[in-house]
């Protein structure tokens, strides 16, 4: 079983992200499960997407304790679902930091040094600057499109296999732009390797 | 064979196509909504959104009638909106399959109650079929048209949001072929006058025995034998996390065909085995029938009737084992919020200002109760908030000056009318604000009889919301945008001074509509800025600050200058460039 959760504020595009993966994981022959969030919490709230594959899948959502790659477009969300990875998995995370509401009106506050306390915990961490690499390769949007090249860095599936996934789950006029934003997340997550 | 990954929601929509539907008439809820959003993709089938869930099971029921195998599709609390015309549809039965979906959000992760529709189906003595995955939810489709033909019956079919928008693999098939069925006038069957009706009474509880019967045998409810000291009754998304948790090491008793239950087939599934769970959220249902037929089981004892289980949770439960899961970070929460640029904070700003007590209603306008706005004093269910200050009026005309209902262009047409009829018959000076923002925005953009287009996008006449609150009666009836602030205080003000009913239309597309232009973001100069916190009051996730003062995020802000309108030092400013 391979365990893999998308996390992420509310509107920053965990829909498709978890689309792509669900279509990249079901070309490898794998039974698969994704469990999307549609709704209120897509209001700039906290979003959790599971994707799961292998044999046979029951529960579409990824007890804690189980993920095997963690990936996360905004740091706090990284640390927020931290607990839900297994010893060894991997985070891939974007450094922006949007703040919360009660961080906003002063309730509570963001934690600092997130990234640090990732790479200190028992798990691989990859940090990277999405947004500028999505800006570079055309739009800021393409942020999630960024850390799915980082991941498919980490995984062993035919580069191919990922094109396809996004040019059939991205509307045509915005392919270019995604796949470009794919390989600098990819060649960036080669690089650090 | 074609094999593909669709959520549970899309699955019903392949289902109905697959099915030979013709006629699919919804309101949207979550997490019911893609259904019909699917549906409409298929040419071959007629779809609509209906201005509530009662129009749309009606019209249904109309195309039942007509010959047509015929769908309505809402969440959970649409079904209490839809209840009277499906309890006596129970009676008149159908001519063309006639099936009713009902997603149940355990959880309530976008819902303002938890509750169990399966107590719907013994209420309205209607079978209810219950999938598990998306290949359920493609199959059940499918045989709920057969059933609800072959019983003269309509059809429940339940979801639940894990099950409408988890993605499953599913193979797909033609469509059967989908003709309409004779029509021929039939008082006795479809007048249910109390004559008829009293006949049709008694038809339906022989075809309530005839179901039971068909659920002993029906392939929809399924045995899987393994070891056999642990039995599980479940149903839904619970089957699988219980499968997850268990595996082989128990033994499972599926239930597809939720209402009515199988006597027979769970007596003796209990007697194979040596100890009896039921595994089911929200509700007692299977294990109150079971306890009813003197089967011994154990189920809310041990397990919650509030929001939904997980695989861990039914292992620690029953097999007494459960991983070690490291402490959660002690993070700030992140609740959801009215995005940047929306119509809606500029308003809520406004009534916080104004402190007004404010009767709220459903949408996402309903985020002006959270902080910092907090301006919004009670939500009940769509279109409350009208009559829930009618009666507060009533009672109270102190208050009747600084209060409103505030409501949805959307919720409005719901179920506001009707409440805005009997402030206007029973003359409450009662001040009612409707937020047009030209879409139904919170269950994520769906046409509405104000916004000139169908679910299909085919062009319609679009409703004129003002002239329909004069025609009801409202003579006081006035329109604002709601990023001029001072307008709309002004208008609050006279409004509510007036001793009679009033309207204010609060128009502004939605922020998120994508033929809003995105103008360019607000910068703050550091210069001017005091800190005072006047910005922070509008909950606006783009605004970031700190001690050292005030930022704003321009990869969020959509440029709608709200916070430029409300800084006293004038140091926020659109950059130009
Ligand atoms: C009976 C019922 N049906 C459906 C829903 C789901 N729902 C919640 S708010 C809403 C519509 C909101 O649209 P609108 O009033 O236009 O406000 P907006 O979200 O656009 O601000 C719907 C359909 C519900 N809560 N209750």
């Amino acid at each position: 079983m391979y365990n893999i959760m998308i996390v992420g504020v509310g509107g920053q595009g965990s829909l498709l992200a978890s689309r792509v993966l669900g279509a990249v994981c079901i070309s490898r022959g794998y039974d698969v499960k994704v469990s999307e969030v549609h709704g209120m919490s897509q209001r700039g709230g906290s979003v959790v997407t599971y994707v799961r594959a292998g044999e046979d899948v029951a529960s579409p959502m990824v007890p804690e304790g189980e993920c095997d790659m963690l990936i996360s477009f905004e740091a706090l969300e990284a640390y927020r679902y931290l607990y839900c990875l297994r010893k060894g998995g991997s985070v891939i995370v974007s450094t922006q930091e949007i703040m919360p509401m009660p961080v906003i009106t002063g309730a509570a506050k963001y934690p600092e040094n997130i990234i640090d306390k990732l790479k200190s915990a028992d798990v691989n961490c990859l940090a990277m600057d999405a947004v500028s690499l999505a800006e570079s390769a055309g739009t800021a949007k393409a942020s999630n499109v960024v850390l799915l090249g980082a991941a498919s860095a980490m995984m062993d599936v035919d580069v191919e296999v990922w094109y396809e996934a996004i040019k059939n789950n991205v509307p045509e006029k915005f392919v270019d732009e995604n796949l470009r934003a794919f390989e600098l997340g990819r060649a960036a997550a080669q690089q650090k390797n | 064979m074609d094999k593909k990954l669709l959520i549970g929601n899309g699955a019903v929509a392949r289902g109905l196509y697959e099915g030979g539907c013709v006629f699919v008439s919804s309101y949207p809820g979550t997490p019911s909504t893609e259904i019909t959003e699917m549906a409409a993709q298929y040419d071959e089938i007629y779809a609509e959104w209906a201005p509530n869930e009662k129009v749309a099971v009606e019209s249904a029921i109309g195309a039942s009638i007509a010959g047509g195998r015929a769908f309505a599709g809402m969440k959970h609390v649409g079904l209490n909106v839809a209840a009277d015309p499906v309890f006596t549809a129970s009676y008149s039965g159908v001519n063309g399959g006639l099936v009713i979906a009902v997603a149940d959000d355990p959880g309530m992760h976008s819902s303002q109650n938890e509750q169990d529709s399966r107590n719907y189906a013994v209420a309205s003595k209607i079978p209810m079929l219950e999938p598990s995955d998306s290949a359920d939810c493609l199959e059940f489709t499918k045989k709920a048209f057969e059933i609800s033909e072959k019983f003269d019956v309509p059809v429940y079919l339940r979801l639940s949001t894990r099950v409408a928008h988890s993605q499953s693999l599913v193979e797909l098939s033609p469509r059967e072929n989908a003709g309409l069925k004779e029509y021929a006038k039939n008082p006795q069957k479809y007048v249910m006058a109390p004559a008829n009706a009293k006949v049709r009474r008694v038809a339906v509880e022989k075809r309530e025995n005839a179901l039971r019967e068909y659920a002993e045998t029906c392939e929809l409810n399924r045995i899987e034998w393994n070891d056999k000291k642990i039995g599980i009754i479940t149903s839904g998304v619970a089957y699988e996390y219980a499968r997850e948790a268990l595996g082989d090491r128990a033994s499972y008793l599926k239930l597809g065909l939720v209402y009515p239950m199988p006597e027979k087939l769970i007596r003796s599934f209990a007697r194979e085995v040596e100890k009896v769970y039921v595994v089911e959220e929200l509700d007692d249902y299977i294990e109150s029938f079971c306890r009813r037929c003197g089967v011994d089981v154990r189920g809310k004892e041990l397990f919650s009737f509030i929001g939904e289980y997980t695989p861990n949770m039914i292992r620690k439960v029953i097999l007494g084992t459960a991983p070690e899961i490291p402490a959660q970070a002690d993070v700030p929460v992140r609740p959801p919020v009215l995005c940047p640029g929306c119509p809606h904070r500029a308003m809520f700003y406004v009534f916080g200002k104004m402190k007004l007590n404010v009767s709220g209603d459903i949408g996402c306008y309903t985020l002006g109760a959270s902080a910092p706005l907090t301006a919004m004093d009670s939500t009940i269910c769509m279109g409350a908030s009208i009559g829930v200050l009618h009666g507060m009026n009533t009672l109270r005309p102190e208050l009747a000056g600084k209060s409103v209902a505030v409501i949805g262009d959307s919720t409005f047409m719901h179920s506001g009318m009707t409440g805005l009829l009997n402030v206007v018959y029973n003359q409450s000076p009662s001040t009612i604000i409707i937020l047009d923002n030209s879409i139904t925005a919170m269950t994520g953009h769906q046409q509405n009889p104000a916004t000139s287009y169908t679910l299909k996008m085919k062009p319609a006449p679009a409703l004129d919301i003002e002239g329909v609150c004069r025609a009801i009666g409202v003579r006081r009836v006035r329109s604002v945008d709601p990023f001029d602030i001072e307008e709309v205080e002004t208008a609050i003000k006279e409004e509510l001074a007036a001793d009679e009913p009033s309207v204010i239309v609060a128009k502004h597309p939605c922020a998120l509509l994508k033929y809003v232009e995105k103008k360019p973001p607000l910068t703050v100069d550091s210069e001017k800025c005091r800190n005072c916190g006047m910005c922070g009051k509008l909950g606006c996730p783009a605004i970031v600050r700190t001690d050292s003062g005030v930022s704003i995020d321009h990869t969020l802000c959509a440029g709608c200058g709200l916070c430029a309108e409300v800084c006293k030092f004038g140091a926020i400013s659109r950059e130009e460039n």
